[in-house]
């Protein structure tokens, strides 16, 4: 090691006074939002015994799996004791067409938007993003006389058609706006080429916005799964989806708490849109800044 | 909300020119009909039935018996919806102050080229992948009295300490703050991150060369700037108060008594529980035209903006 002239800008200190107040401000703020999460994991883990001596705080000295198992298994709704795995496989049933339907429609929105304007199409389209920001609770009633008179209420097609119509409002910007950044003459040469609506749509389009899908489709995934009032009115008791059921789990009031049970069942219902948004990173901050007025 | 489109032909192809005008560009309408199905009966459709049967005296069906103002008089007379207007204005106050303060403050330490930057901001932002319902359920057991951070603090040598939010009357609303925020802080932080990386780089050049300190160019020169995305994030985060309902039903489910409880939850327990479809209706009609009041001179700025330039 011989002695050479620095060059460029003198180093910065690790520890000058702006890093110790940085870093201190994320760290403790981490600390706050880590906390929760540290909290459910940990009392999950407990047996009853050890949380009443305890605190929420207090790692498990015995760790235990037993409060996952009756959470998924034989926890009681007040209703019935089939645990959480009737919520998870009712929410999945939920799930899976919801999305499919509800992008599939918004994704040709989108498309007919930016390629196919007709008379009024914009002004159905600004009634659509006020429709995002319009308080659910003044459509609820005569959605579900509507519903009630095609015979659907109280079935999975109810929460699904329900789920579209709400999601459609972001959906259709996000598409609309995706599709508005494609190059007008690729759409012109192949109108030129003599295809139609539909052709350009499934053989152009479709390859092409796969990125914007699946942004849609973890928005969509995230939305639908975390939803508790189209499930809880819409659904039917024999479909409540996973957080209505996780609600009367742990809300209802009949014996004695076990809030081990209750903090694995509320993972449980956390893990999907956690793993998405895990597995997801940059891509479901897009979605969120793009389905943000969804709320 | 672009509605300028007078520029748009509705058909590009002079060929259609000949067809009927309803059969121009049969595709695209056919293929838009549940898009236009959806604006007109659901959003315009059911929100006109609702305000209309909100001056109706239905009670656990529908009927067409018009009273007046009288659902209005009887719901701000109610007790339970006056604390709901209360409350809802003390959440929403404290989560917009809050939720944007600590956002901005975030955003700007997380856009200081920090390390782990990544690390930092998946903390920050995964409670906003949660629902409120497992948000609500977490915070009730980290607020509860016997085991949660009232004990905690009791047991580190405070006996007479009093942290029992959940059994207050006066402030189980702040439980809804409390919850509120860990999960929607994250988001407003990561707008308000993009805002931040939209500056203008030169603009930190220009300050730093004239001697002005960063957190005098953050308030005169940057905050100024980032106005259009304030305001964005001012209209969602409000737009999102005026819905809240889970966090409330998984929390405080509207207890202790009456204290906790929300608009949104009156309109849900009075149309579904309560088989009291006019007073419902009317709340739901309040609600509606608040957000309308916050909405509608929004989407004026908003359009000005876009016809003036181009998309923000």
């Amino acid at each position: 090691m011989h002695s050479v002239e620095p060059t460029g800008r003198k180093p910065r200190r690790v520890l000058s006074t702006r890093n110790i107040i940085l870093y201190g401000f994320l760290i403790v703020a981490a600390l706050y939002w880590l906390l929760p999460l540290y909290v459910m994991i940990v009392t999950s883990l407990k047996g009853m015994p050890e949380i009443r001596l305890g605190n929420v705080f207090s790692p498990p000295v015995e760790v235990t799996f037993a409060p996952w198992v009756k959470a998924w298994d034989s926890a009681c709704t007040g209703l019935y004791c089939e645990g959480l795995k009737v919520g998870f496989w009712n929410s999945v049933q939920i799930l899976i067409p919801s999305v499919i339907v509800s992008i599939a429609i918004a994704s040709v929105n989108g498309y007919a938007l930016s390629f196919w304007r007709f008379k009024g199409s914009e002004f159905f389209f600004t009634v659509l993003l006020f429709g995002a920001f319009i308080p659910y609770q003044i459509m609820i009633y005569p959605l579900v006389i509507i519903l009630r008179e095609l015979h659907l209420f109280s079935t999975l097609w109810a929460v699904i058609i329900v789920h579209t119509i709400f999601g459609m409002p972001i959906l259709t910007l996000l598409f609309r706006n995706y599709f508005a950044s494609v190059p007008a003459e690729l759409f012109k040469a192949a109108r030129v080429d003599g295809a139609g609506f539909w052709r350009i749509f499934l053989q152009i389009m479709l390859p092409m916005s796969l990125p914007i899908f699946v942004v849609a489709i973890i928005l969509q995934v995230t939305g639908i799964w975390n939803d508790f009032l189209f499930g809880v009115i819409y659904a039917g008791t024999r479909n409540f989806p996973m957080t209505v059921q996780l609600n009367n789990i742990v809300n209802s009031s009949q014996g004695v708490k076990e809030y081990n049970v209750n903090m694995a069942a509320t993972l449980l219902t956390g893990l999907l849109p956690l793993v998405v948004y895990f597995i997801s990173g940059k891509l479901f901050v897009r979605g969120i800044a793009a389905g943000a007025v969804k709320g | 909300m672009n509605t300028s489109s007078s520029t748009a032909t509705p058909s590009r192809l002079p060929a259609a020119k000949r067809k009927h005008p309803l059969l121009r560009n049969l595709p695209a309408k056919l293929a838009a009909t549940p898009m236009i199905a959806t604006a007109l009966v659901v959003f315009i459709g059911c929100s006109v039935w609702s305000v209309v049967y909100s001056f109706t005296s239905s009670r656990s069906l529908p009927k067409e018996k018009f009273v007046g103002l009288k659902q209005y008089d009887r719901l701000f007379g109610s007790s339970r919806w006056t604390e709901s207007i209360e409350n809802i204005a003390i959440y929403g106050i404290c989560a917009l102050v809050f939720s944007l303060l600590v956002g901005f403050l975030l955003a700007v330490a997380l856009d200081q080229k920090i390390r782990f930057e990544n690390t930092f901001r998946t903390i920050f932002l995964y409670p906003f992948a949660l629902s409120f319902i497992v948000t609500g359920l977490v915070w009730q057991w980290i607020l509860n009295p016997d085991f949660g951070i009232q004990q905690i603090i009791r047991d580190i040598g405070f006996s007479g300490f009093e942290f029992n939010l959940l059994a207050s009357r006066e402030y189980s609303v702040y439980a809804l703050v409390i919850a509120g925020l860990w999960q929607g802080t994250g988001f407003v932080m990561a707008l308000m991150l993009a805002g931040l990386r939209g500056i203008d780089q030169d603009i930190w050049k220009a300050a730093r060369v004239d001697g002005i300190p960063a957190w005098r160019t953050y308030l005169f020169i940057v905050i100024p700037m980032m106005r259009p995305v304030f305001i964005t994030t001012l209209v969602i985060i409000a737009s999102g108060i005026v819905k809240v309902y889970d966090l409330v039903v998984a929390l405080t489910d509207g207890g202790p008594g009456i204290s906790s409880e929300m608009p949104a939850k009156y309109v849900y327990d009075y149309m579904f529980g309560r088989a009291n479809l006019g007073q419902a209706l009317a709340a739901s009609t309040v609600m509606l035209s608040t957000v309308l009041i916050i909405l509608i001179p929004w989407a004026y700025l908003e359009f000005r903006q876009k016809r003036d330039g181009d998309h923000a």
